[in-house]
């Protein structure tokens, strides 16, 4: 069984978020990339089944321009054994579900039967990928999952209920199942990784070539239209009270409360 | 100790080596990985040297494929660790006299004699023993628990404290016949090793060296004397410059000898002049740190005394200074000065 994972590079976690003048997007030079942390632990579980001979190969998946093959090289790196990159270019423009469709066919095309996703990547915190690349192969999906166990077609997973309940849900594959934090500790690349990882091809694939019409991805096949961008408004500055004593600091606080914030 | 099998793990040990679970690595991406780790501290860049310059090298080159297979995969892993068994207490820079010796005894050999000085000695689960086989110096595998092989531990270093070094005893220390390494005779084999080594070396102490340059740099940003901070006077200035400027040498000298390394033509001559240049000027930067810091460099707080009392030990051992100067020396003048 070959498990394709998903993986998007998404702006490092502490980036200063930059939105362009046109306000189609956010201002993308000099932004340090890279995977999507969720997309990892998808990565992680699969390379696990791998390890325990219970995956034959595990694919990248991705949608991007040649500058995500660094995060691609670099889940190669860790032991995936095969990478599909469906090329922005021929999918600029797409929402979700043509992000969807575009992964999907990769998926269809690379043969798995088990696709591993992040619960949600962290730039935009969508999460409605996963769940369209279920809906368009027809698998059953089990997101958000806390613990995974395959064996032989049969899935176990579990999810984190709350209130400290746990959901145990038993699927087959094929499936799609999305990953959350607590699954498990993703693992470095290693320098044998690194060697190995140089003679694996990345393959980069049009939308075309996947078989997908026009209208099927980019702006044409969207059913979402991005308005604008914009951060949100600034922090209102706080105030520090002054006062010599504790108690004037109090008084005067009871008065800000009571006559500027009007909540007393 | 704890850090063993994690190295292992990153595949940092014996990384520049091709096949038996190593990374095949260029010696430039080695090269680097000495200059990390022994920016860190010259104690763990030397475990990683003589783990895969100084045992697994050997074990490659000159070893048997059943010997490679036996301890390579196991080495480059950290499960397995080496030691290099060459000097004695009466022969430092002068190998050649060695008087560890071995006998050959019908299905075995038969090792007598002592090594000091030797990194990871007492962690080691290998050595590789370089002993005279009826006059010729041969490289035998010896293990931890040979019967007539002891490895205390040296005490009261004041440099390179979190490497470990030991002696090898070795005592009618009897092991099979299949541990010699058939592949190589005479000094050439150790000299082999010591090359590769030195080569990593020479990028090691520019680690060290930047660990030294880089809190200087702070130290003096944020030290105030005369009301101004200490990196506003010349004096500061032209010794951060000075600095920068050996680093920067040293750097290009390193990354040329891995260059022509990976190509397969870099010289002994040459790693002697990296070796050799590059410690120095590292030591030499150590101690201009130390100086900047004040009182402050004395204190375990600060890196920069570590990495001076490491590099002096880095400065004698894989060939002194001066045993360089006279490899070089002999190479322009065509004349030895050795003896
Ligand atoms: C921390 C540490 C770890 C080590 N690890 C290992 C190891 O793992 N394996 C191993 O085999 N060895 C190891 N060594 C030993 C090291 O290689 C030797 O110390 C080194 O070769 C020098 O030998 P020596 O100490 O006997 O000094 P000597 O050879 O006695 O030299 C003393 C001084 O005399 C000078 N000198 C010597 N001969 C000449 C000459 N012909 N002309 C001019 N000057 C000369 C030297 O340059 C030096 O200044 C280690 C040493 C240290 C300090």
């Amino acid at each position: 069984m070959k498990v394709g994972v998903l993986l998007k590079q998404v702006p490092a976690s502490d980036t200063i978020i930059k939105i362009n003048p046109d306000k189609t997007g956010i201002v993308t030079a000099g932004i340090k990339w890279e995977t999507n942390p969720y997309d990892e632990l998808a990565l992680e579980a699969a390379l696990q089944l791998k390890d325990a001979g219970k995956a034959t190969g595990v694919v990248v998946l991705t949608v991007g321009a040649a500058d995500a093959d660094a995060r691609v090289r670099d889940a190669l790196s860790r032991g995936a054994t095969e990478a599909i990159r469906v090329d922005e270019a021929s999918v600029v423009g797409s929402d979700s579900l043509g992000t969807a469709r575009a992964l999907a066919a990769a998926a269809k095309a690379a043969g798995v039967e088990l696709i591993l996703a992040g619960k949600q990547a962290i730039d935009t915190d969508s999460a409605a990928v996963p769940a369209m690349v279920a809906e368009l192969l027809g698998w059953p999906q089990v997101s958000v999952v806390t613990g995974l166990t395959v064996d032989g077609g049969k899935i176990t997973a579990e999810r984190n209920a709350g209130g400290g309940f746990i959901e145990v849900v038993s699927t087959s594959v094929p499936a799609v199942i999305t990953c959350d934090k607590g699954l498990n500790t993703p693992r470095f690349a290693n320098m044998k990784g690194i060697m190995a990882a140089k003679k694996i091809p990345i393959e980069v694939k049009s939308a075309a070539d996947l078989g997908l019409s026009a209208g099927q991805v980019g702006a044409a096949g969207a059913l979402v239209e991005e308005s604008g961008l914009e951060l949100p408004p600034p922090r209102p500055s706080s105030k520090i009270i002054q006062g010599a004593t504790p108690e004037a600091k109090v008084k005067e606080l009871v008065r800000l409360l009571r006559d500027e914030a009007k909540v007393i | 100790m704890h850090l063993v099998p994690e190295i292992g793990e990153m595949g940092l040990l014996g990384a520049n080596i091709e096949g038996y679970g190593c990374a095949g690595l260029s010696n430039v991406a080695y090269g680097l990985i000495c200059q990390e780790l022994e920016r860190g501290d010259s104690g763990l860049r030397s475990f990683v040297s003589v783990q895969g310059s100084l045992a697994m090298h050997p074990i490659r080159s000159f070893g048997t494929e059943a010997q490679r297979l036996k301890y390579l995969p196991e080495m480059a892993a950290g499960r397995m660790i080496g030691c290099f068994g060459l000097t004695e207490p009466d022969f430092g820079s002068n190998p050649g006299g060695m008087l560890t010796k071995a006998v050959d005894d019908g299905d075995s050999y038969v090792l007598n004699g002592a090594k000091m000085w030797i990194t990871n000695g007492t962690l080691a689960h290998v050595a590789v023993v370089w002993a005279k086989l009826d006059g010729e110096i041969r490289g035998f595998i010896v293990e931890k628990g040979d019967p007539g092989f002891s490895a205390p531990e040296m005490h009261g270093k004041h440099s390179l404290k979190a490497s470990v070094t030991s002696e090898l005893v070795f005592q009618d220390c009897r092991i099979p016949k299949d541990r010699i390494l058939p592949g190589v005779k005479g000094l050439r084999g150790p000299f082999s090793c010591l090359n590769n080594a030195r080569f990593g070396i020479s990028w090691g102490a520019l680690g060290a060296a930047m660990a030294c340059y880089h809190s200087a740099v702070e130290y003096s940003k944020t030290r105030i004397q005369f009301d101004k901070p200490i990196a506003s006077f010349q004096l500061i200035q032209m010794k951060l410059a000075w600095m920068l400027r050996e680093i920067t040498k040293g750097q290009l000298l390193a990354l040329h000898a891995g260059r022509i390394k990976d190509k397969g033509e870099l010289i002994p001559e040459q790693v002697s002049l990296a070796k050799m240049n590059n410690v120095d000027i590292a030591l030499q930067i150590a101690r201009t740190a130390r100086d900047i810091h004040g009182a402050n460099g004395i204190l375990d707080e600060y890196p920069v005394m570590r990495h001076m009392a490491n590099l002096e030990s880095v400065y004698t051992y894989e060939g002194t200074h001066d045993i360089h100067n006279l490899i070089l020396g002999r190479w322009i003048t065509g004349i030895q000065a050795f003896t």
